[in-house]
């Protein structure tokens, strides 16, 4: 089995389509894969009660969710013959139709990575500590429950 | 033991503080969640997970670590 170092998944603010593509950049000299797959979550202007969400502020229980991702990598390069995976998530305001996250996962054939980003995505919103305030026009607010 | 009790999300409209530190006599996670109770009776009406030294524990669970948290329902992605 493979092991790797936690690594720290969160990021101020929201993801940017930059950091996407640089990400997609620096994979250019890693030739023996042959199919990356990429999941994006984005903020959604969900309308509740005739009000519209404007934005989601993330917080997380940093030290326990940065341990859950690790945990989940480890399990998804366990189950998938992946080549690579990285992992983004936002903390902080994030305003609807920007990106809170970001899967990247890459491997020798297309096979493995359209199962493994399902995986990772589902674990994400079933075991991670993070929480979510949807923040409304009128700066009232409620608190995001996955579903 | 001085607990350092975390809270998140919702819950920190409910204590107002996102961490305090508590004194602890008893055994149970059960036993805190009633002593929390009687601090903030609100709370009960809420619905969360608790973690010891971040990872999720039942009510009988003893305390034995003084890093607990509690944990409204996840929201991330």
């Amino acid at each position: 089995m493979k092991t790797h170092n936690i690594k720290n998944v969160f990021k101020e603010g929201p993801i940017s389509s930059e950091f996407i593509a640089n990400s997609i950049a620096k994979h250019q000299s890693k030739t023996t894969i042959g199919a990356h797959n990429i999941f994006l979550g984005q903020v959604r202007a969900d309308e509740i009660d005739e009000k519209t969400v404007t934005s989601i502020e993330y917080t997380a229980y940093k030290d326990m969710a940065n341990e859950k991702f690790h945990e989940i990598r480890e399990a998804a390069f366990e189950k998938y013959n992946l080549t690579c995976m990285h992992i983004y998530h936002s903390l902080g305001i994030v305003k609807s139709g920007e990106i809170c996250l970001f899967v990247f996962v890459s491997s020798k054939r297309r096979k493995e990575v359209f199962p493994a980003i399902e995986y990772i995505v589902n674990a994400i919103k079933a075991h991670v500590p993070i929480f979510g305030k949807e923040v409304f026009e009128d700066a009232s607010h409620q608190w995001k429950v996955n579903s | 033991m001085n607990l350092n009790i975390k809270y998140f999300g919702m819950l920190t409209e409910v204590t107002q503080c996102r961490e305090e530190t508590i004194e602890f006599t008893q055994n149970t996670v059960s036993e805190l969640l009633n002593a929390l109770f009687s601090k903030y009776p609100s709370l009960k009406e809420k619905n969360f997970q608790v973690a010891q030294n971040q990872t999720l524990v039942t009510k009988d669970t003893t305390i034995s670590n003084p890093e607990i948290a509690l944990l409204p329902p996840f929201a991330g992605g």
